[in-house]
């Protein structure tokens, strides 16, 4: 049971990432592969700052403000230099690599014995127990603060950015500028994710980026598999719906796990449940025809 | 209200495929006047009013609009005079977003758009009253999704959008070119009315010839890039469709 509720607190911390991701690609319309250099950035500040004892709320702001720098970066190298979103965010990413390694100085930072956020509170006497309720309410707060930002004026703006970027343009508002801002939040969030998970697994690693975009991605998809589904047009059902994915994404990969496939092929079993996500309600509308 | 000095437009300057869309045109639209454009495909009709809307730069002349020279300003600039509506129906509306919020929008056309929440109430009436106006039934049907709506539909609510803030130019780019006969007269007709009402400074292109006729109160012909006709009102009164279509003859 433990191997499963781990999964679900590991959803919980992907949660942010798959808000990221959200916003990138359901709202921005742009797919964005800065993720596996922010997510990382993320855990590496965190590391850093961590065994540097600095406190929780030094650390979280500027996790915050490291991964909105990198995401500005793909946006200003995408609106401004014009480049393809897909190749600023690879060019952005690469570099991030480069740049993780030397804030570092090495390419695994255990976190071992320090204090950390799941530490700073003890609601329950069960320590997993306690990052549960920690992780629940870290997840509650951005979700509201998500969900009101795109409530407000300035979020539907956003959100007709990626949709009809001739109308808000004639409405007076800088596209470039929103996408930027937009790239910047999806990025931040996604450092969040790194800022969480380092803690929770107790290290920092180089790699531990390397194609976590999948995990977003395929928790966004999961979650608009439900949105189209269930007719849904609530900003607030589908942001819950998206904290669901992640969730669900970790829970079928515990699953796998759990009947014993080799841990190697846990990418390919990604890959696999990502592309029949996509693929199910596509076979399932032809053979309706 | 608005004066176009000897603009011209090339696209792809130098190349094999160059375009010389507007070729010097030189235009004083007076206040509240309402300039109608007829011309043959690529005549740069559409060239013309994307640079006097701003998503279009002249590589010459220039652009001045309520006595502001505009030229270099961009199109999201323009705003707090310009209000628009698209040939395509999806270009001046947001799909994936309801009724609602589309409106919520163009209510801050001219207005920074802000972190709060500007959908209440008296807002949500506010729009419906003023979409009842158009007499579709639309007004009990604003959470739905502007998407779900038809063109007509939704070029009529693009109208209304265009008068919900302050607006004081109204661009037409053939509004019922994607339209059945009866949502085209609904449309033009809505839009004849705001323009009446509120005053507006308005330009539409048109390849629809009656349209042309019956709407408006100045008419140019172009061609080449360059103004061919320009009749005033008193002149377009007496104009028949039979000189119109001798215009394309």
């Amino acid at each position: 049971m433990d191997f499963y509720l781990t999964a679900l607190l590991q959803g919980l911390c992907f949660s942010a990432i798959a808000l990221g991701i959200y916003i990138s690609m359901k709202i921005f319309n742009i797919p964005d592969i800065t993720t596996d250099g922010s997510y990382t950035l993320g855990a590496v500040v965190t590391a850093i700052l961590l065994t540097h004892h600095q406190p929780t709320y030094i650390i979280l702001p500027a996790v915050v403000i490291a991964g909105g720098i990198a995401g500005a970066l793909t946006g200003i190298i995408h609106t401004k230099l014009k480049i393809n979103a897909l190749l600023a965010g690879i060019l952005v990413m690469t570099a991030l690599y480069s740049v993780n390694l030397s804030l570092m100085g090495r390419s695994n930072l255990p976190l071992i014995n320090i204090s950390s956020l799941f530490t700073l509170i003890n609601i329950s006497a069960d320590p997993n127990h306690n990052t549960f309720w920690i992780l629940a309410i870290f997840v509650l707060i951005i979700t509201l603060l998500i969900g009101y930002l795109l409530k407000t004026d300035f979020g539907i703006a956003m959100r007709a950015t990626g949709n009809s970027e001739s109308m808000i343009r004639s409405l007076g508002v800088n596209t470039d500028r929103m996408k930027i801002i937009g790239l910047a939040l999806a990025n931040a969030l996604t450092a969040l994710s790194g800022y969480l998970i380092s803690q929770f697994q107790g290290f920092t690693d180089i790699s531990m980026g390397i194609g976590i975009v999948i995990v977003g991605l395929g928790s966004v998809i999961i979650a608009e598999t439900m949105i189209n589904w269930l007719h849904i047009t609530s900003v607030w059902l589908s942001l819950v719906l998206v904290i669901a994915g992640a969730v669900i994404f970790q829970l079928v990969l515990a699953v796998t796990l759990d009947i014993g496939v080799n841990p190697n092929m846990l990418k390919v079993v990604t890959a696999v449940f990502v592309l029949l996500i996509v693929s199910l309600p596509r076979l399932s509308l032809l053979s309706r025809k | 209200m608005i004066e176009i000095n000897n603009v011209h437009k090339v696209f792809n300057a130098g190349k094999a495929n160059q375009v010389n869309a507007v070729n010097g045109v030189s235009l004083d639209i007076k206040k509240e006047e309402f300039l109608v454009i007829v011309g043959a495909n690529g005549s740069g009709k559409t060239t013309l009013l994307d640079m006097v809307a701003g998503s279009v730069f002249p590589n010459s002349g220039s652009i001045a609009i309520d006595g502001e020279d505009v030229t270099k300003l961009p199109d999201y600039k323009r705003s707090k005079w310009i209000a628009r509506v698209f040939q395509n129906p999806v270009s001046g509306t947001a799909s994936d977003l309801s009724i609602i919020d589309n409106f919520r929008l163009a209510a801050i056309r001219t207005q920074s758009k802000g972190l709060s929440i500007g959908i209440n109430d008296t807002f949500k009436n506010q729009v419906k009253e003023k979409i009842s106006t158009l007499g579709m039934g639309l007004e009990n049907k604003t959470e739905q999704l502007m998407g779900t709506l038809s063109g007509g539909q939704r070029q009529a609510l693009t109208l209304l959008m265009s008068v919900m803030d302050n607006c004081k130019v109204l661009l037409l780019d053939e509004p019922t070119a994607a339209l059945d006969p009866r949502s085209a007269e609904i449309v033009m007709r809505t839009a004849d009315e705001l323009i009446k009402d509120y005053r507006l400074t308005s330009i539409l292109i048109t390849h629809n010839l009656k349209d042309a006729l019956k709407y408006g109160n100045r008419i140019i012909l172009m061609g080449e890039g360059l103004i061919v006709k320009d009749l005033d009102t008193e002149h377009k009164a007496t104009l028949k469709q039979n000189d119109l279509f001798d215009w394309f003859g």
